[in-house]
């Protein structure tokens, strides 16, 4: 067990954790931010999806000795009344059906945007293919995505 | 080994046979047949209320409440895990009561069906079963405010009507608020059956159109609830290490290396089910880590050391059980079905074909793992888990820990996906269990792993079709074998044969007129736990006819869509009664209500043809594929069109579905679960869990893989038939035709016809 300061939107943490503790049971048990979801433990799903300064990364697998002095931001900090245009796009496309890979699927969004404001279909593909979406919204994510891309 | 700890489990947990899912028990018969006439259900839940001295908040029934402050409460009972049951059946309340949408809030129920009629959200149910006794509930209460108003204002009621949550009487120009009218209409008697009536379908404005799902806003902000974001004070988490083998037992374990986790608290065995048969409600037996957060379970689980006596399954191998079930399908199996005087010389007659289809066994695979939260205390249990089947849950829980079920209060969170898994309430009764032993609240939290080893898996499947063309040319004969664990074998070993129930999905009602049929099923045993999937049996029942019918038409040397049409016949009203050997389900529906229309299946055929420019396609040279599949009463059509990009993965660019489900009450939805459902399907026919040695060998989203966005079909386009027919629900039936259709594209494109799931492309 060890001491961890950890920035989380905005925010610092202290956390007495053992140092393998991925990020995401920090946040999810520790500080008690739920919207970071559980999928697989394997950065295979992207469920878990925050971002590490302004890089999506899999929460699942970064222990917590790995966080460092970087800023933590989960969907809670994305925006904070809802706001953020890929949130909007979300809900004027309707695209959510259970919705519990859509925290991840528009974590992954922001910093795939972030880089890449005017990304071509193929390059949202691509970007957006470690998250998964059992349901199906693939569609609907990717014509959310595009809307609110520079050029649209 | 030492430190052996039991919770005792009550080893009389209710055994119900799900495989009689779509052929409902007595009592759910009762209930079934008084919805469909419309009038008891509602009937029970008015008497409940009437009058009331409560003049706050107008609650003319269960599912309604209206506060002085305008505010409309409407009940969700049925589980929300992504079809938008959540929002659709409260917005026809809302549309029939004419509430101002924007003012409804909406509230789930609890497990109580005593209170709520059905709640097994589960065999795409929701909208045939409750549309009615939800129009029901908002006129009951609609004619009370009017009635208040008229009374109020003295005009006649049929002069006043409900408009955005107010009563309006347009000659007089006067307007009251639900709100202003709460103390008057609770002080009215409940209206008589005759006085009740329903809107003309013109008037609705909700029903049939766009409407976004009320979570919306929480899900892209993170605040919407599932399972595990349930968190309670000094709760503890378990990780739970089960049995590799079903039917496996515990010989004992070592807990030490788990006690010395940092933040373990204690190890419990849950013996579980017992033998090859475990049941569908019950926990398999295991060893639980308990500790004070999710990290440390999973470790403390993974340092467990459990000796298993792997038991008799442990020689289980899934390709050889194919492989039995392939041979099986050669003999003479129970006649399930037969038209015609079916003799194997018929065959002989003409040209023929005689094919052979396998498929895998499947995992639900939802992105949400299986977990819920109890809290045990003072005799009480209070539960929380993504259930799709709440009074399940309160039932297995309340037996497993010798409580009266008044004593199990279930409350239901969304679900991050259900498919079926969900309904089983076996990860509810861990939790029961483990927080009664350790006076705390506990989660359960199952890993990805433990949810694909440890699945009620639909079950994989051998079938052949033999098929005869007469001298004309004509298909003369079909004889349709069909081979898989039955879902009631989990409960039952010696059910060896599909149910009624399983033969109806997809088998049984094959609808084509075609002078000799015969069904038949062949023995086989389960050797893991099989429960139902998206579809179910429809599944693999519609992957061997639609792909059969495919090779068919190209032996004959017509269109296949063409060929679909003149099977289909003129337009009738089909019966299948005389033809069947035991109950001919149709999906729980009394069969005048709901029967099988072939004018309606032409119609989505025709409609898919056009709307996928058909003709046009396959004269430019494009690969595209058709299936047509009724399933859930639901009549779906489907076009795949598949090619190659230059790297040589497969594309998707096009999907055309044309459905009839009735009135489609919130076409968003439905264009949802249809879009969603071809993906889905895609993830079917492209994955499979294997099992050998007992063991299920796919570990993670690794192996058991899903679709990702890549592969996903580039635009799926979605035709709802206009149509006031009543309202069949679209959960299930966009998932059966996608893979043959996808088949039947694929082979205008390699030359080779798909025998076998997955395809391998």
């Amino acid at each position: 067990m060890k001491n961890y300061t950890i920035q989380v939107n905005g925010k610092s943490h202290e956390v007495n954790v053992p140092e393998d503790m991925p990020l995401l049971w920090v946040l999810r048990d520790i500080i008690g931010l739920k919207g970071t979801k559980y999928g697989c433990g394997q950065s295979l799903c992207g469920a878990c999806t925050v971002h590490l300064n302004d890089e999506a990364v899999r929460s699942c697998t970064l222990p917590i000795s790995s966080v460092g002095e970087k800023e933590v931001t989960t969907i809670e900090g994305l925006s904070e009344n809802g706001d953020h245009p890929l949130q909007e796009a979300w809900t004027a496309y309707i695209v959510p059906q259970c919705g519990y890979c859509q925290t991840g699927q528009i974590m992954n969004a922001a910093a795939l945007l972030k880089k890449n404001p005017d990304p071509k279909e193929e390059e949202i593909e691509q970007g957006m293919a470690g998250n998964l979406c059992r349901c199906g919204t693939y569609n609907r994510i990717k014509s959310a995505i595009l809307s609110v891309s520079k050029s649209s | 080994m030492n430190n052996r700890q039991h919770i005792p489990f009550i080893n009389k947990a209710i055994n119900k046979d799900r495989s009689t899912l779509f052929k409902p028990s007595r009592r759910e018969f009762l209930k079934l047949g008084s919805l469909a006439t419309g009038g008891l259900l509602i009937g029970i839940n008015l008497k409940c209320s009437g009058p009331s001295k409560d003049t706050e908040t107008f609650a003319p029934n269960v599912y309604l409440s209206i506060g002085k402050d305008n505010t409309v409460t409407i009940v969700a009972h049925r589980s929300e895990m992504g079809t938008g049951i959540r929002t659709t059946l409260p917005m026809v309340l809302a549309d029939e009561l004419g509430a101002d949408w924007k003012n409804v809030k909406i509230e789930q129920a609890v497990g109580d069906e005593e209170k709520y009629g059905d709640q097994n959200t589960d065999g795409s149910y929701s909208i045939r079963m409750f549309y009615d006794p939800m129009r029901k509930a908002g006129a009951t209460a609609r004619h009370m405010l009017l009635k208040a108003a008229s009374k109020q204002w003295d005009v006649k009621v049929e002069e006043c009507e409900t408009k955005d949550g107010a009563v309006i009487h347009s000659s007089s120009g006067n307007q009251a608020t639900f709100g202003e009218l709460v103390e008057e209409a609770s002080k009215l008697d409940l209206p008589s059956e005759g006085e009740i009536k329903f809107k003309p379908f013109a008037e609705y404005k909700l029903i049939g159109k766009d409407i976004p799902i009320y979570d919306l806003k929480a899900i892209v902000m993170g605040k919407a609830t599932f399972g595990a974001d349930v968190s309670l004070p000094d709760m503890l988490v378990a990780v739970i290490g089960r049995s590799p083998v079903v039917g496996a037992s515990i010989k004992g374990f070592d807990k030490s290396k788990a006690m010395e986790i940092p933040g373990v608290k204690e190890v419990l065995q849950i013996d579980g089910s017992e033998g090859v048969a475990p049941g569908l409600d019950k926990p398999l037996p295991g060893v639980a880590v308990l500790a004070t957060n999710t990290w440390a379970a999973i470790k403390g689980r993974d340092a467990l050391e459990i000796d298993w006596d792997l038991g008799e399954n442990q020689q289980f191998d899934s390709d050889g059980q194919l492989t039995e079930m392939l041979e099986s399908t050669r003999g003479e199996g129970k006649t399930r079905r037969e038209r015609g005087n079916f003799a194997p010389v018929n065959l002989m007659q003409g040209n023929s074909l005689d094919k052979t289809y396998l498929a895998p066994f499947y995992a639900h695979g939802t992105i949400e793992p299986p977990a819920a939260i109890a809290n045990y205390a003072d005799g009480k249990l209070e539960l929380w888990a993504p259930t799709q089947h709440p009074q399940w849950a309160r039932e297995a829980a309340a037996t497993a820990l010798d409580l009266p079920i008044e004593n199990v209060k279930v409350n239901v969170t969304l679900l991050g996906g259900g498919f079926g898994r969900k309904s089983k309430p076996d990860f509810v009764v861990e939790a029961a269990l483990l927080s009664k032993a350790m006076g705390k609240p506990v989660r359960v939290q199952w890993t990805r792993e433990d949810d694909l080893h440890h699945d009620f898996y639909h079950s994989h499947s051998a079938q052949r079709i033999q098929a005869s063309l007469d001298g004309s040319g004509k298909i003369y004969s079909w004889n349709h074998h069909t081979v898989f664990p039955a879902i009631g074998a989990t409960s039952n070993p010696d059910e060896l044969h599909p149910s009624d129930g399983e033969m109806g999905l997809g088998a049984l009602d094959f609808p084509y007129d075609i002078p000799h049929i015969r069904l038949e099923s062949h023995e086989s045993k389960a050797h893991t736990r099989i429960g139902w999937l998206r579809s179910v049996s429809n599944i693999h029942h519609a992957f061997a006819i639609c792909c059969m019918l495919d090779e068919m038409a190209e032996k004959r040397g017509i269109d296949p869509i063409a060929q679909v049409l003149e099977l289909l016949g003129d337009d009738q009203t089909l019966s299948f009664e005389e033809e069947v050997s035991g109950d001919f389900g149709n999906y729980g529906e009394p069969y005048d209500k709901f029967p099988w229309e072939t004018g309606r299946m032409k119609n989505v055929v025709r409609k898919v043809a056009e709307a996928s420019g058909w003709q046009n396609a396959k004269r430019e040279g494009k690969y595209i594929g058709f299936a047509a599949h009724k399933s859930f009463l639901t009549y779906v059509a489907c076009t795949v069109t598949v090619e190659k990009d230059s790297k040589g993965n497969l594309i998707i660019p096009e999907v055309h579905y044309a459905v009839d489900c009735g009135i489609a009450v919130n076409t968003d939805r439905v264009r949802s679960q249809f879009e969603g459902g071809a993906q889905f399907a895609l993830s079917l026919a492209t994955s499979a869990i294997t099992f050998k040695d007992g063991k299920v060998q796919e570990n993670n989203f690794s192996e058991y893989k899903i679709i990702r966005m890549p592969q996903a079909p580039k635009k799926t386009h979605v035709h709802i038939i206009e149509s006031q027919e009543k309202p069949t629900g679209v959960g299930e039936p966009p998932v059966p035709p996608f893979i043959p259709a996808l088949c039947n594209a694929l082979y205008q494109m390699t030359g080779k016809r798909i025998y076998e799931l997955p395809i391998k492309v």
